[in-house]
């Protein structure tokens, strides 16, 4: 008994607590880098739909999100950007910037079935997105502008699939 | 010599503002609270600064009556606080343009608690719960206010739940 209690003694505690605590720690920095990078700088997205094509695939593609540009201003009419969708915040979509805050924007009522257009001017702090695809896209010719605050990324690169590696282009 | 020195500083502060950050953005956050349109709740005076916990929820589980910080629908840059009154589905009443609204899928009904000096849904319409950044959930900042910020039901009548939340 008495050997067991030397034994159990002679184990250096202190020590693997101590290493316990610096890989612990790492290990929680190392975790809190990836969401601060994922989050704040540079954040990878795969878009899924047929809203955008033929700029991003029905599935597949992945891309590199710039998360500084949509806190800073940078965004600009010709945009790719992620959006927290305005009907449900669970839900994020890639859509265009066609209008910034005071511009006139004309959109078609109802692409496909007649020609109609109608022309609004976008609210102060508000964005008008629509997708590429006007035939199948739900975007702010049904929930009309969006906050700007809901822009969460611009689609910058892409970097799958291989054969169409490149900078996603912006469009006016 | 001086970089040997300086490293773990540096090293500290790094991974410091790592795992703050990310608390901040996960967890919960302080924030300091300006404007009169909260009266009682938050004073909004100009010699003391108050400050409050805001709770960070991912899954927008909100509740009518709970106090909210979002993004202003009109500037990006700015965030508000006010109280949560209605939640997607629900009918509120407008009682200053004598009106009726439906709340729209994923939006939410936010108003002063200081109905008078608000700038709020009943002039910019329903909010984006995608703006929603947190509920405040304590007062950490006079000492004399300090406590829990409590649900307040808007009374009876101003809104017509569709759904039990």
């Amino acid at each position: 008994m008495s050997r067991f209690v030397r034994r159990f003694a002679g184990i250096p505690w202190r020590q693997i607590a101590g290493e316990a605590f610096s890989v612990g720690l790492l290990t929680a920095q190392g975790l809190c880098a990836v969401h601060v990078v994922s989050e704040h700088v540079l954040g990878v997205a795969f878009p899924r739909g047929p809203s955008m094509l033929p700029a991003l695939n029905m599935a597949g593609d992945v891309l590199l999100t710039d998360k500084v540009s949509p806190r800073r201003g940078w965004v600009g009419p010709g945009d790719v950007v992620l959006l927290l969708s305005p009907e449900d915040p669970r839900k994020i979509v890639a859509k265009r910037v066609l209008g910034m805050e005071g511009d006139e924007v004309t959109y078609p009522v109802d692409a496909g079935n007649s020609d109609a257009t109608k022309t609004v001017v976008v609210p102060q702090g508000h964005i008008w997105v629509q997708g590429d695809n006007i035939y199948s896209s739900n975007d702010s010719r049904q929930f009309g502008p969006v906050p700007y605050g809901l822009v969460k990324g611009k689609m910058s690169y892409r970097i799958w699939p291989p054969s169409r590696i490149g900078a996603i282009d912006s469009k006016e | 010599m001086a970089w040997a020195a300086l490293r773990p500083v540096v090293k500290a502060c790094i991974g410091g503002s790592l795992i703050g950050i990310t608390i901040s953005d996960r967890y919960f956050s302080v924030a300091a609270v300006h404007g009169g349109s909260m009266r009682p709740t938050f004073d909004g005076t100009t010699d003391g600064r108050e400050y409050a916990v805001v709770k960070r929820s991912p899954l927008y589980d909100y509740s009518r009556g709970e106090v909210v910080v979002f993004v202003s629908p009109a500037d990006h840059r700015s965030r508000t606080i006010k109280r949560l009154i209605g939640l997607p589905g629900d009918w509120v009443s407008v009682p200053e343009k004598e009106e009726i609204r439906k709340i729209p899928d994923g939006h939410c009904w936010v108003e002063g608690d200081n109905g008078s000096a608000s700038w709020d849904s009943r002039s910019y319409g329903p909010v984006p719960l995608g703006l929603v950044q947190g509920r405040v959930t304590h007062v950490v900042w006079p000492p004399s206010k300090m406590g829990h910020v409590d649900k307040r039901v808007p009374p009876e009548g101003r809104v017509m739940p569709q759904r039990n939340l």
